[in-house]
This record gives C-alpha cells, structure tokens and sequence, in this order.
C-alpha cells in the first residue's frame, strides 16, 4: 500500500510533467491562437486503455476528457490492425473528429512513452491550427453540410518516425492547407511539448520507481473518483430538468434543443439527453468527445478542487446522446461543436444544477465565442488577409455577487486581442468597443455585461462571416433571475441596417470600404428575484450609465 | 556630516532598517512594526530605535509598499480619465478574461470608475496618421467636468498614441493650463507599445497613485529633514534601482513591487561578493513566496508583469514571480482523502494555530512546529493547540502519527514550492539544477535544503540577515534607467542606422539622469538587450547584446543560438523579427562591506550547540541547535542541525553540510 505522502507527491509531479508541456507548446508556438490564448492542452494516458492520467492545469477546458477518447481510438485501432504499431520516436497526428475529436482544426499528437522495451503510458496533445483547408479560411463555415467542406481530415498516421518527421506526409498536409508555411514552427512546437514531458517523466519515473508511479495512478484515479462522489453527496437526490436552445444549425434557420434530466443516484449522476434534436444538416453538430468534455468542463466549474483524471469522470454517467445532435456521424459538419455546441451543454447542465446548488452554481454565462471572421484583399498592403474577433460576454450573478462582465467563453481560457493590434494588422477601424448597456440580467444578483463593439471596413473589398449563439434567446437567468440580452449583428451596408437571417450565424456577407458590422454580445443570466436586490446597487448602475433609467425601472420596480 | 548609509523597507507586517558604515562594515539595525495607513511614524521609529543621529547619515534609501497597498486595496485617488470616443470601457472590459481557469465567478474593480471615465472626440490610426482631429472645445468641457466631480489626479490616454503622441502631448498642454496641480498621466509617456488596455491600465494606476506617494515621501522627507536629515531621500524603484524621492512620484507607478526588488538586489551583491553569480532567489513570507532568477550576476527585468487578475502593469521591473504558498497556508484532506495544501491560506490574521492568534486550521508553521523545527518555547499554549488541530484535522483522517502528518504537510508544501521554482526557471529558459538558491524571508531558511534536494540544486545560501534582505537591498542597490523602444520590423529590413541611434540615445538618457543624481558611484555602465522573435509568433525572447552597435548577422545569430537552447528547435526557414531594443543605465555603487552584518564580536572559537531539540525527519532526530551568531567563520556543520538567529530558524537536513565565508554567509552544500 502506497503511503498517502508518496501519493500527494507524485500526483503533484505529475501535473507539474502536464503544465511544463503546456508551457512548453506555447512559448515555441506561432499561431497566436495557441500562443496568446493557450487553445491547446497537454496530457498523460493510460497504455491499456487511453483513460485520462494527469492533464495540465492551465490547458483550454473543451479539452478536458477530449484526448482521452482519441488516445482510446488510437489504442484500439493499433490493437486491431488499422494503424501501424508504435516505435520508439514515433508521434501520431490526427485531427479525424468522429475518432474522439472536436472539430478538424484541433489537431492531436500522441507519442508512446517507453520503458524498459514497453509503453508506459502516453503522452498527447491538442493545438488549434488556423487552418486545415476547407471551404473557408480558418475552418468555420456555418454553411457546410458535410465533413469534407471543412477541410483535411486525418486518420491517426505517424507524423514523426524514429525520431524524423516525415517530409511526405508533411507536405500532403501543407497542400491542403493555408498559410502553410508557418505550420512547421508549430508543429516543431507541439512535438517539442511531448518531448520535454518525456525528459520530465523520466526523471519522476526514475526517483520514484516505475512500480511505485503506477500504484499511485492507479490510486489517483480511485480517489479523484471518491472525491467527486463526496461532492455530488452535496446534491439532494432528485431529478433535475433543463434545456438550452442553439439558434439554429447555420443551414436551417430553426432552433436546435438540448433537453438534459440529471438524476443523482447513491453512487452516481446521471445527465440525459433523450429528447434533444436530432443531428442536423449544418455544422452545429457535436460529436461523443466532445459532449462528454462538456459535461465534465461543466461540472469542474462547479467543483474546480477535483483534479482532471478519468477516475473524477466515472461517477458521471451520460446517456441519451445516440440519434441526437450530440453524438453526430460521418459525414456530419462539425465546425460549431468545440466553440458553441459545447457552451450550450455546459448551459444546461447550470441550469440544472443551480436548482440544486443554489450556493455554487451561477446563472447562465454569456456562452458564445463571439467568432468575426473577415476576409478580404488590403489594397494599401497589396495583399490578402483573414481576420478573427473573439468576443467575450457577461457571466451569471450568482448567490454572492454580479456577474463578471466581458468574460470568456465558458469553454476557454483566452485573452481577445488588443484594438489596436487589430487595427495594425486589418484594413478595420474600430468605432467602438464598449460595455453592452443594459445587457446584464435583472435578479437580486445581476449578470455581468457583454461587449459592445463596432467595425469599419477601411478598405478593399471583404466578406463577413459569423459564427456565434444565443441571437434568439439570453442567457438563462437562475433563482428567479431574468435572462440576460440576446446577441445582436447588424450589418451595415451603404447605410442601410441588415440583420442576419440567423441571427448569429451567416457566411460571405459582401462589405464595401465605409460598411459597418456591430456587435453585441450577450449579458449574464441574473440570479434571484430582482425585487431582493438592493435599491442603492440599482441606483449605482444608473449612475455609472449601466443601464438607462427607464431600463431600470422596468427590469426593478420600484428600485429606481 | 557622517557617512552612513541606510535602507529602509516598509513590509505588510515590520517595518526593517540597516544602517552601514561604508568604511568599517559596522551595523545598526531595527525590526518595528509597519504604521498604517501612514508608513512614515514607522519609519521615524526604526530610526528612533537603532538610536540613530539622522545627522550621521550620508544616504537613506526607502523600499515603500505605499503603492502596491493603495493599489492591491484600490484605496486609490480620485483619478479622471479622458479617451479616444468609443473607448472608456476599456478600463473596465480588460482582455475577456476571468481570474481561475475554473469556475465562472469573479469580482472586478477598474482602476478609474465609469463616471469618471470620459469620451472626446479625436482619433489616430495604427500608422499615427491623424482620422479626427482632437476636440479642444470637448477637451476643455471634460477636464472642467472631471474637476467638478472632485477629480485630483488626470490621466489621458488615446487609442495609436504611441505611434503618433500629439493629441496626447496637446491635451496635457491645455489639461495643465486648467489643472490645479501637476498630477497628470499622459499614456504615451510610461510606456510607448501597442494594447491599450495594458498602457491605459499602467497610466491609469500611475495617476491614480501619484498623489499619495507624493504626500507620503515629501511628508517623510521633510519629518527626516526636520531631525537633521541633510540629504535627499531616494526611493527603491520595482526595477532595483532607485531614485530621489523628490521625482519619484512622476512615475509613480514603477514603485509598485519596489519590496520584492530589493530583495533580488540584496541577493545579487550578497551572490556576487560571496562568488555566487547564478541564484535562484526564495523569499518564502506568511501567505506568499516571492521567486526570482539572477543570471551571470544580473537580474531579469520584465515590461510584463500582472499584479493581480486583470492588473496589468507594463514598465520595466525586476522579474519576480509570486506563488500563493506561505507560512500561513493552510493544509486539509480532501473529500477523497487526498492530502492537499494551499492555496487557501490563514495570512497573518488569524494567521496559524501556533500563533495564538485564533487560528483553527492548519498550517505549514504549525506542521514545523510540531515537527520541532521551530522553537517550541516561543509558543507556549498555542503549540498544544497546534497538535491536538494536526491529530484531528490530518492525522485521524489519513491513519497517521501526528508527526508523520506533519512531515506529510511539509512534504507536499515542499513540492508545490520546487514545482513554483521549476516552473519560474524553465519560463525564464534556465535549468534549476544550475543555480544555486538563495533563502531568505522569515520562512525561506527553513525550507530552503529540502526543497534544493527536491530539485537537484547542489548548493544553498542562506545570507548573515534573511529576516531584512530588503531593507539591505535598498542599502545596496545601484541607480538604474531602464529604457524600451518598440521597433517591431523584421530583421532583414530594418534600419540598422536606426538600431544604433536608438540604442545610443537610450545610453544617452540614461547617463544624464544619472548625472543629474548627486550620489558617489564608482562607475556608469549601459547594457544593450533585444526582444525577438520568429515573424508570426507572439511571444519574445530576450536577447544580450555585446555593445550598442550590433551588426544585422550579430542579431540574427545570437537570437537563432537562443531559440534553439530554448526550445531545442532551428528555423531556418522564417524570418526573425526585431520586437524591442532595450537599455539599461547602472550608475553602480561603491561595494559595500557585509562582513559585519552579523557582529564578529559575538563569534566564539569552536562552534558549539546551545542545546538539543528532537527533529523530525523520517524519524526523531537528536538534533542540536546553533545561535549563529556565535558560530566561528571555520566552523564545519553537518546535518541535522538547527541554526537559529533573530530573525530566522534555518533547518539543515540529515547529510547536508554548512560552511561559513567570509561574510557569514552560511552555505549548504546539498548531496545529490
């Protein structure tokens, strides 16, 4: 028996071998995507199985339990025969969506890690690529009805053998893709990462012994379980209901609906999505991994003391997915799973939750990642360009406080870029970049606001797409709280105002210098019954111009 | 008039001086409490307590937390802020971030409120071409309104002005016509790059704090005047240098980690005179360590530094790098029966059990207390309470003895601290293993051979003070000017005529401002760096350079040697890209003597212990304990021992073995 010090000890080495490979992949990165907002993650699996061993702390969230099912698929498919067996120095690469993926952008490397003639466990991770071919620059196209349109797609094959990458398979890749001549300094980056994780395994391997290691993961993963087990405790047995909507599929211009039921049992939570709608023609299909991440990112918002490991997962348990959205088939489009399917997920299983923790649970955060993507010619550059704003939203109140304003998405970690790089680099002037007034939701505990951003097309022509949510309804609002605001485009073109058909969603609208798109991202869910909120924080917000006095008045009477 | 020199540093807690004869090595020090909010009635009570003549002082050099306070509490001065139309939510909006990976609450408060954040029209673009020009009508009506509302400090920050700074420059001509006072922040001024929430956040902060160091340094330096005080008072800068206190407020804002800086200087000349080149410093306090690298006897300076969530502060400071782990942190089995600590931590108030103080959780000062490594007399009752709070709260649940749940907590706080370490040096590019680790902090010495041991550094010092290594710092410390230039061009087409005339411009400056100081130096250097990177990648790697004439091949193949023992990768296929060009000017000081900084009077013949205590480690060891000032230069200690002082308990583990050098310096050699 392992003594419990040893335990702790090497548990910490572990995360410290994920977080150093994190660090690592985005510090050698180029793509700002990787390198400013940490859209990767790095981790440690299973040999038998794939199952999650250690994963950094500082990775994107949708990647929690997402490398677990590809390093399962990649195990599997060695074991029968589809892919050639691993040798020392070798790394796969696949970025396939339906082998335990997200979408074709986030590519994954895997390297076996040896000891002694035998694989230990794996080393793997995931970087979002700018781009991986497909019908338009960056990968999301919110008209594709087929897997093809959004580009390469790569079964797991051995990028690096015995330690060379091999120059044929990089150049069938770099064919099919864009700006492919920066792609070799990130994936020298991503390789780099599982290298600098084996040195740093090796040592703990080394000091602690590979018999004594083992043991220890094997107890890690029994004890994240019995501490996520003490936690779904706090949870009064019970069934909880929920739905989310996601504006539409980006084809059909009708909603998409995830009904969720929790049910905590003695042992176990169950989240079912029976009922949800079925796949759908556009690219807000999600697919296994990518819908089990969510509910675990969801439930590490609730409970972040529990570590990421596969024993924190068993005790949840997800059912009713098959024949629906979420679990989507080839040839299904897949673009809009890692960026918004997977937020509406984490949505409902908030709104859910917050039924049962009241204390811990906040209303529905904004959810959306706010994609802008232009794409055009910069006559004054001589040459073309493709440019993407990310956008945060607000967050929901929650029993203590207002929510955050301009957050993140609830499934990443990353930093929007500066107005002024965005200025440097686009043939764009910003008009404005504000607080969205009145966004937040009304309750006892507001939502924070969202973002209030206008664009001028300089010069050149270009072409707008969009790829958000929440256009058709606001974050949820909890305990009484009211939703928060909607998501509004509006296109503004030789002075006449266009709203999209799908609201959040469109591709290829035309811009001329002197057009305009405006922004405005959704505001937090509120949080309890707005006639409990205190009149002098209503007055506060009136003062500071949050919202306008008639606003107020109508959201709180009697407050203002 | 006399010639000694003191260093004073103002902490959360005590308040610390050192007073040196240059010419002897003679010593005077003070250990009081901090006065809040006004630091000086401390300050004049350390001098009071040292018994110094402040007529005997040639120098006083200040290391204040007067800024950092004011802004970690936002107990800030009512600041006005006047930007681009569009843009005065940029304060208050940040980068979309949120504080914790996980959970998707959070709190926070900007800077500079929204009804004093105000819009006028005018407008740049990125190249600095002017789209709308400034609106003095609008200009004149905003600075009328903001003085209305009570506003005493300004700040004015426009969208590209560091690409074009007119209409910033206009508007402060006009703002100090109609201003009562000199508190005006231009944003431009501290910091000329792109990302305008990081610059308007930076001069935001320094508007918004100028006002109070201002009050408190020309309050402190006229009470020190009125004692007999004849010289100027200098206050430590964040980047380790220091400046006179009469233009320290400008920019004010660099005082902010002006503590954590003196303590990397201390480090550095405590390194350099005892032969120590490459440190990794360990400040290890009641609820934080601080972690910084010195290199080839030079300190990192970093433009980036956050403070807190969303608190960007961007001008040049000493690189250091805070990890939530203290004396104070708090350790507990978890719902899965993992033992974890931190980084939940009891502070100061109420601070951990063994303090008496009415801590109930516990601690990683109540885990060394049990495990004898601190002196049990010094807490009485409360040390009781610390045992019976381990046997139910760790103990009973893991299945252990109270001091095998103690040396768990220890254990496991040891690893979360070499983690911090190892992480803080491989950012930084460097290898822990070729340092050696400088422990200082009322904590550091007591943790400082196990967590060396931990990540295989062969070597500790522990220095003759580690309780005041700030206030030494400021004793110690050069003056210094550090100047950025964002060029931001590729290698192969930028200007390299420029790149010299900016380099030699930046030396220019700095030399003058050195000059202009009226303090003894033995000598004024410049050092010559670039920022770099490949073109398409955001983040930079700092390269040396040899002189302020570097040729276009020099730059290429210095930053390609970098890349690769960096990242073990060569790119020979993408173009390099100069980002900034850096100088620092160091007017350095005369050497300062250490070797009295623990009396040599109270040194006896042979080294004898003062008594034996049981020590944990593994199991009981008889340990004996040191006084260390008794402890003769020749002495030869093995491990497990116990040397104490006033202001530290240093722990040396079994099979570790201390000398001393000549300064005192206590040196743990560490077996691997």
């Amino acid at each position: 028996m392992i003594d419990p010090v040893t335990l702790a000890v090497i548990q910490a080495g572990l995360q410290q071998v994920c977080d150093e490979m994190d660090l690592t992949f985005s510090r050698a990165a180029f793509s700002p995507v990787i390198a400013e907002a940490d859209d990767r993650s790095d981790g440690i699996y299973s040999a038998t199985d794939g199952s999650l061993i250690a994963q950094g702390s500082r990775g994107l969230p949708v990647f929690v339990g997402t490398m677990q099912f590809s390093t399962r698929h990649l195990v599997e498919r060695i074991a029968s025969g589809e892919t050639l067996p691993p040798e020392p120095g070798d790394i796969y690469i696949v970025n396939d969506p339906y082998l335990g993926g997200t979408h074709l952008m986030d590519v994954r490397f895997a390297m076996p890690f040896w000891r002694n003639g035998e694989i230990f466990c794996w080393l793997s991770n995931t970087g979002h690529w700018p781009d991986t071919g497909g019908a338009v620059p960056g990968g999301f196209s919110a008209s594709a009805i087929s897997a093809e349109q959004e580009g390469l797609r790569l079964p797991p094959v051995k990028l690096f053998k015995r330690g060379q990458m091999d120059a044929e398979i990089y150049q069938i890749i770099c064919s099919n893709i864009r700006v492919s001549e920066q792609r070799i300094g990130d994936v020298q980056a991503q390789a780099s990462a599982l290298l600098v994780g084996a040195d740093r395994l090796t040592q703990l391997l080394d000091r602690y012994g590979d018999a004594t290691v083992s043991e220890a993961i094997a107890h890690m993963r029994a004890l994240a379980a019995r501490q996520m087990r003490a936690n779904l405790a706090l949870i009064p047995e019970g069934r909880y209901h929920a739905t989310a909507t996601v504006d539409s599929d980006g084809v059909i211009n009708e909603p998409l609906t995830i009904a969720l039921s929790v049910t905590r049992a003695a042992e176990s939570l169950t989240f079912d999505f029976a009922g949800s709608s079925p796949p759908c023609m556009g690219p807000m299909n999600s697919v296994r991994a990518t819908t089990l991440s969510s509910v675990y990112l969801a439930m590490r918002h609730i409970f972040p003391d529990v570590p990421i490991s596969a024993g924190a997962f068993e005790p949840l348990v997800i059912t009713g997915i098959e024949g629906t959205f979420l679990d989507a088939h080839y040839p299904r489009p897949v673009s809009g799973c890692a960026a918004e399917v997977s937020q509406r997920i984490a949505e409902a299983v908030f709104a859910a939750l917050v039924q049962a923790l009241p204390d811990r649970v906040t209303a529905a955060p904004a959810g959306t990642s706010g994609n802008f993507g232009l794409g055009g010619h910069d006559p004054e550059k001589g040459r073309d360009y493709v440019m993407y704003q990310i956008s945060g939203g607000g967050y929901g109140g929650n029993l203590h406080h207002d929510g955050l304003s301009n957050g993140c998405s609830t499934i990443g970690i990353s930093k929007a870029p500066p107005v002024e790089i965005m200025e440097q680099s686009f043939p764009v002037l910003y008009r404005r970049y504000a607080l969205h007034e009145g966004s937040g939701g009304a309750g006892q505990h507001r939502g924070g606001f969202g973002l209030d951003y206008e664009i001028e097309l300089l010069r050149g022509s270009a072409r707008a797409s969009f790829v958000m949510d929440h256009g058709r309804t606001g974050p949820q609002g909890a305990q009484g709280g009211q939703d928060g605001a909607v998501n509004r485009v509006e296109v503004i073109r030789n002075g006449e105002t266009l709203i999209p058909e799908h609201l959040s969603k469109a591709q290829d609208i035309p811009l001329s210098p002197g057009d305009r798109v405006r922004v405005r991202t959704p505001g937090g869910g509120g949080y309890g019954n707005p006639a409990d909120r205190d009149p002098a924080l209503v007055a506060e917000d009136i003062r500071l111009g949050r919202y306008d006095p008639a606003t107020a008045r109508r959201l709180w009477p009697g407050k203002a | 008039m006399g010639n000694l020199v003191a260093g004073v540093d103002v902490g959360g807690t005590f308040t610390d001086l050192v007073i040196l004869n240059p010419d002897t090595g003679a010593v005077r020090l003070a250990k009081v409490p901090t006065s809040l909010p006004n630091q000086a009635p401390g300050v004049l009570n350390a001098f009071d307590t040292a018994g110094a003549d402040l007529a005997d002082l040639a120098l006083i050099v200040h290391g204040t937390t007067t800024t950092t306070n004011a802004v970690l509490e936002r107990a800030l001065c009512k600041t006005g802020l006047i930007t681009t139309l569009g843009f005065r939510d940029v304060l208050e909006l940040g980068r979309r971030t949120r504080p914790h990976p996980y959970g998707m609450t959070g709190t926070f408060t900007p800077v500079i409120p929204r009804d004093l954040r105000l819009e006028i029209p005018e407008r740049m673009d990125a190249q600095g071409r002017v789209l709308t020009p400034l609106d003095e009508t609008a200009l004149r009506a905003a600075i009328a309104s903001l003085l209305d509302k009570g506003c005493e400090s300004l700040c004015i920050h426009f969208l590209h002005a560091y690409a074009n700074p007119a209409h910033e420059i206009r508007a402060a001509e006009i703002a100090r016509e109609l201003w009562p006072n000199p508190y005006i922040t231009c944003g431009h001024h501290l910091l000329s790059e792109s990302r305008e929430f990081e610059r308007g956040v930076t001069a935001a902060v320094n508007a918004a704090v100028q006002p109070l160091l201002e009050r408190y340094v020309s309050r402190l330096a006229g009470e020190l005047r009125r004692r007999g005080y004849p010289r100027d008072l200098l206050v430590m800068n964040g980047n380790g240098g220091m400046v006179e206190a009469s233009k320290v407020s400008r920019e004010a804002v660099k005082t902010v980690m002006s503590g954590p800086a003196s303590g990397v200087m201390a480090a550095l000349a405590t390194g350099r005179r005892a032969g120590f080149p490459n440190l990794l410093t360990y400040d290890m306090g009641g609820t934080s360590t601080d972690v910084a690298m010195i290199r080839n006897g030079r300190a990192p300076v970093s433009n980036e530094i956050e403070v807190e969530y969303a608190m960007p502060i961007h001008v040049p400071m000493v690189d250091v790098r805070t990890v939530g782990a203290g004396g104070g942190s708090i350790a507990r089995v978890d719902a899965g029966g993992m033992l974890r600590v931190g980084p939940e931590s009891a502070g100061s108030t109420p601070g951990p059990i063994c303090y008496g103080r009415g801590g109930t959780r516990v601690t990683i000062s109540d885990a060394n207390l049990i495990l004898g490594r601190l002196p049990p007399d010094r807490f009485g009752q409360a040390a009781e309470d610390a045992r019976r709070a381990l046997q139910d709260q760790i103990a009973a649940p893991l299945g252990l003895s109270v001091e095998a749940a103690a040396e768990a907590v220890i254990r496991i706080a040891n690893t979360h601290m070499a983690g911090a370490i190892r992480m803080v040096s491989i950012s930084l590019g460097a290898d822990p293993r070729d340092f050696a680790l400088f422990a200082f902090g009322g904590a550091g010495p007591l943790h400082a051979t196990a967590l060396a041991r931990e990540l295989a550094i062969p070597r500790v010092l522990i220095p003759a003070r580690p309780g005041i290594t700030n206030a030494l710092g400021c004793v110690v410390a050069d003056l210094r000017h550090d100047f950025v230039r964002t060029i931001n061009r590729p290698l192969d087409s930028a200007d390299m005529d420029a790149v010299h005339a900016i380099l030699a411009a930046q030396e220019q400056e700095g030399r003058r401002l050195i000059a202009a100081e009226r303090i003894a130096l033995t000598g004024v250097t410049a050092e010559f760096s670039a920022d770099m990177q490949f073109v398409g990648q955001t983040h930079l790697l700092r390269i040396p350079l040899p002189s302020a004439t570097p040729t276009r091949a020099e730059l290429q193949e210095r930053f390609e040697a970098a890349y690769h023992a960096r990242f073990r990768v060569s790119l020979p296929s993408i173009r390099a890209n100069l980002v900034n060009l850096n100088c620092s000017v160091i007017g350095h000081r005369p050497e300062t003597d250490l070797s009295r900084l623990i009396d040599p009077a109270h040194r006896r013949a042979i080294a004898e212990p003062t008594g034996h205590r049981t020590v944990w480690f593994g199991t009981p060891h008889e340990t004996p304990v040191y006084w260390r000032d008794h402890l003769p230069l020749s002495a030869t200690i093995h491990g497990p021992a116990i040397i104490e002082q006033m202001d530290t308990t240093t722990l040396i583990d079994p099979g570790c073995t201390v000398t001393l050098d000549a300064e005192a310096n206590l040196i743990v050699s560490v077996p691997q």
